[in-house]
């Protein structure tokens, strides 16, 4: 009892046992359950991948059947945006955020707790979408994509219902977490920390919760509609009674083209840190980057209708919508530059941090060329749905928002955790992970050419070598995993102590004050105010 | 150990074999050759972009391997920290948007004169067909001629090689005509697409979107629904014979001439023997509903409902009528009344009750089917 109350009285240590994560109000543990959550869903999501591509190795149907496996297809889009990498950025933003900005925690603590313990809520409502099929008298699997595009979608049966539910909760999540995270930006910054010194991953974090606060309300509310014209007699997206299919396509790509950028920026955040670090130089064009982003997002919320090319839309409103798109090659390209000049006469050294992010920058650039190509209507009206598409949003999403946030984990495992983690490991996963990634994607451009559509469970035989190919890559771009899953137990385990700050060059620039905690840092970081010098 | 350059030497060749095709000679690494104007347009604008993706990418791929060679820690270079405050650190933010905007306008002007033909709707079309999409079928009607085909996939011992790109009606065009396709659908989505002559305009319940084309080569161009529509997706080819103008005469007149023949023959006052109806009947039901109910009649459990000893198939005849005639709301079954006339719904529903172990015994007459749909 004693303890009990010497325990309440001194607030400087964790609270034990489960009740230190169920009632967590503290940033870090918050982050960690974040990080953990959106590490077990890469496993889950990376499984259904796997078991796609192998249904894929071959024509014919060996493994699945046509439903299962365009319901595989709709939940590794849902598990890998929803589950992975949304968490993924939100637990680092939590992480890092409080600790860069010099805040003592988030602004609304408990909201956090909630933000966070509404998503394994969200993935077993999703996961059971997913097994629902396998109850008879539950109709139809979810086998429409992650689109969900009706009329299709009013057809599935039960799993539908339960994919929508779990839509909702997800949305209440992230505008959640948003909130939180754009309250803490604004007002919780140490004094002498104005917001043009803030590190990029905090000004990605600001754009990326002000984007899902807007989009999240309008597929919440898509999907509502989509609900009571499965069960309440409405008529929102049925040309029979009244409505309109296309309808539901807007309010979706509404949402989800800005959501491609919520999935991107943070990692661009992450690299606007990693590459000065690494090249012992500051960034290059600080506040031009900062101001592209702004343009980015603004842009980002305008060209949603690009998904939707083939929907028949009159030749003004496409010619707006292609010439919207291909400018934001325009943000892109300047982040690209900047970055690149970042490293220009910098003084380089490769760890794996870096090596992703070097990566990043070629693969990204590569994603953003054909997607300028995918911009131009004429040519999109053949791409359209096509592998090339597959190809082009791998590229943009893998390099672009997954090694990323790799290259973020390992900036700041030693950071989180105390511990280096095994540079050569490191450096091997990175060459495995890179290449193989290649070997997977790399071919779609050209099974999409020569006209195989995306979402579908058996091809003719002509598109056989570019999938064996692509089969092969994703099975060991799989298996890469296993070793970063290593690498990331042995050093929460134990390993070299790394210092209170870990790299040569993390103070130059524009850093966080996080390097000015020790590693790892204290459970409550700041007690007064720090100073920003 | 290995160094960056690698990757980059490896990324940048594999981008090469893109282009130069030396490597996949045999595979397909492109479009199909286009044989439209409108594809032909298309096609060039690919090839442009294409150009202007590699160039660009062989530009960044020179910086940063530049970089990533001259600018190590490992060579004793020393950081140039004022290097951003500099006249090109301060000022070079306005040339990426100089640059970038000039080969945006570029792409975006280019590809102005292929839309406007993509949106003209004015000019007159000889020949216009309503493609409707239907799970999981393709359903052509000659606007002009009264003429409607049923395309629906063949199985892997007839198409051999081309099994998922093979139907069993084709859908026959002239050439050197300018041909209008009206694109619907009578469920879900669904997008008719054939590279070589066409592009992709979605087929939308309540919508009829257009695209126009005007083919120059006679040739058999194949393709798929691109648009995912449930179940049955993977297997919904497009075939198209493009022919000279008399080969499509003559199809045409052959043809009406059938679909004369099976009219009267449907509406010829007649009583059917059960075997004539369930010949009739076996291969009506393998083109039109095996693709769900399966040849073998039992369906895919929990998706496809079995009919070999289903209540509706050995029960109350009318009921079963009325599935076939108005489908069912809500399901994948779709109403037959206005694809199928009364002959071969009578023939489907006979082969049905009889097939499979369900011998009921009964034969369902044409006139059956005429009083049911009143």
């Amino acid at each position: 009892m004693n303890a009990v109350i010497h325990e309440e009285h001194h607030h400087d240590g964790p609270p034990v046992g489960f009740k230190r994560w169920l009632y967590s109000t503290n940033h870090k543990d918050i982050g960690t359950m974040y990080l953990v959550f959106a590490l077990v869903m890469l496993f889950v999501g990376g499984g259904m991948a796997m078991l796609i591509r192998a249904e894929l190795y071959m024509p014919g149907l060996q493994i699945v059947n046509p439903d299962l496996y365009n319901n595989l297809v709709t939940d590794h889009a849902l598990i890998m945006i929803f589950g992975m990498v949304m968490p993924a950025a939100a637990g680092m933003a939590n992480w890092m955020i409080p600790m860069m900005i010099g805040a003592p925690d988030m602004a609304l603590p408990r909201m956090n707790n909630m933000s966070f313990w509404l998503l394994p809520a969200a993935a077993i409502l999703l996961l059971s979408s997913l097994l629902v099929q396998f109850i008879p008298g539950t109709g139809t699997p979810v086998n429409t994509g992650w689109t969900i595009y009706p009329p299709l979608s009013i057809q599935v049966g039960l799993g539908m219902d339960l994919l929508i539910f779990s839509v909702h909760l997800l949305g209440i999540s992230s505008i959640m977490a948003s909130i939180n995270i754009v309250t803490t930006i604004l007002n919780m910054r140490a004094p002498g920390m104005p917001m043009m010194k803030m590190p990029l991953f905090v000004w990605s974090w600001l754009f990326t919760g002000l984007l899902l606060i807007i989009v999240m309300p309008v597929l919440a509310g898509g999907v509502t509609m989509l609900l009571f014209d499965r069960h309440f007699g409405t008529a929102f997206f049925d040309a029979a009674g009244g409505g309109d299919p296309v309808l539901f396509q807007h309010l979706f790509w509404f949402f989800g083209h800005p959501e491609v950028y919520v999935l991107l920026l943070p990692s661009i955040g992450v690299l606007g840190l990693v590459i000065p670090t690494f090249s012992r130089k500051p960034l290059f064009g600080y506040k031009p980057l900062v101001y592209f982003m702004g343009f980015l997002f603004a842009l980002g919320l305008v060209v949603w209708a690009h998904h939707q090319y083939t929907v028949g839309m009159s030749l003004g409103v496409t010619t707006y919508f292609m010439i919207g798109t291909i400018l934001i090659s325009i943000p892109i390209g300047l982040m690209i530059f900047n970055f690149i000049f970042t490293m220009w006469r910098g003084s380089m050294t490769f760890e794996t941090p870096m090596l992703f992010a070097i990566a990043i920058i070629l693969m990204f650039s590569f994603a953003g060329v054909t997607g300028v190509m995918l911009a131009v209507v004429p040519a999109d009206l053949q791409y359209h749905d096509t592998y090339f598409v597959v190809a082009h949003f791998h590229y943009a999403l893998i390099p672009g928002a997954v090694f990323g946030l790799y290259a973020g984990v390992f900036y700041w495992l030693p950071k989180w955790t105390g511990h280096m983690y095994n540079e050569k490991l490191g450096k091997i996963f990175f060459w495995w992970t890179t290449l193989s990634f290649n070997l997977t994607f790399f071919p779609q451009h050209f099974s999409g050419l020569a006209g195989m559509p995306r979402r579908i469970v058996d091809y003719n035989v002509q598109y056989i070598e570019f999938n064996q190919i692509s089969s092969i890559g994703s099975f060991a771009f799989g298996l890469s995993h296993l070793l970063f899953l290593y690498i990331i137990i042995k050093t929460v385990k134990g390993g070299e102590k790394a210092g209170d700050k870990p790299w040569e060059g993390s103070q130059i620039g524009t850093p966080g004050l996080e390097w000015s905690l020790p590693s790892p840092p204290p459970f409550h970081s700041y007690t007064t105010p720090p100073e920003v010098k | 150990m290995l160094k960056p350059k690698a990757v980059l030497g490896s990324l940048a060749s594999l981008v090469l074999l893109v282009f130069t095709g030396t490597a996949f000679a045999e595979y397909k690494l492109n479009f199909p050759e286009p044989v439209a104007p409108l594809t032909q347009q298309m096609y060039d604008l690919h090839m442009l972009t294409t150009k202007i993706a590699t160039i660009i990418m062989v530009v960044v791929i020179a910086f940063v391997v530049y970089a990533i060679v001259k600018f190590r820690k490992s060579k004793g270079y020393e950081a140039d920290q004022e290097f951003h405050k500099g006249t090109f650190g301060v000022w070079s933010w306005l040339l990426v948007p100089v640059i970038v905007l000039g080969i945006d306008l570029t792409i975006a002007g280019s590809a102005m004169d292929a839309l406007e033909q993509i949106e003209d709707y004015s000019t007159k079309s000889d020949v216009t067909v309503k493609v409707i999409g239907s799970q999981w079928k393709w359903t052509y009607e000659y606007m002009d001629d009264d003429i409607r085909i049923v395309s629906t996939m063949t199985s892997k011992e007839e198409a051999g090689d081309n099994y998922l790109r093979d139907v069993d009606n084709p859908l026959v065009l002239p050439i050197n005509k300018r041909i209008r396709f009206l694109h619907t659908s009578s469920d879900v989505l669904h997008a008719w697409w054939v590279p070589e002559i066409s592009y992709k305009k979605d087929s939308i319940p309540g919508y009829i979107n257009e695209t126009w084309t005007n083919i120059q080569k006679e040739g058999t161009y194949r393709g798929q629904c691109a648009e995912i529509c449930g179940t049955g997706h993977a297997y919904m080819p497009i075939v198209v014979e493009a022919v000279s103008e008399e080969k499509y005469e003559a199809w045409k007149a052959e043809q009406k001439a059938a679909t004369a023949a099976a009219l009267a023959e449907a509406s010829a006052d007649k009583t059917w023997r059960k075997d004539e109806l369930m010949s009739k009947g076996e291969a009506l039901y393998n083109t039109n509903c095996a693709a769900c109910h399966q040849v073998t009649g039992v369906g895919l459990p929990g998706i496809f409902p079995a009919l070999a000893a289903s209540k509706i198939a050995t029960g109350d005849i009318s009921s079963h009528i009325d599935i076939v005639l108005n489908g069912k709301t809500g399901t994948s079954m779709s109403a037959w009344g206005g694809q199928l006339n009364d002959l071969e719904i009578a023939s489907i529903i006979t082969y049905e009750r009889n097939a499979w172990g369900n011998d009921t015994g009964d034969a369902i007459q044409p006139a059956d089917i005429k009083s049911a749909r009143k």
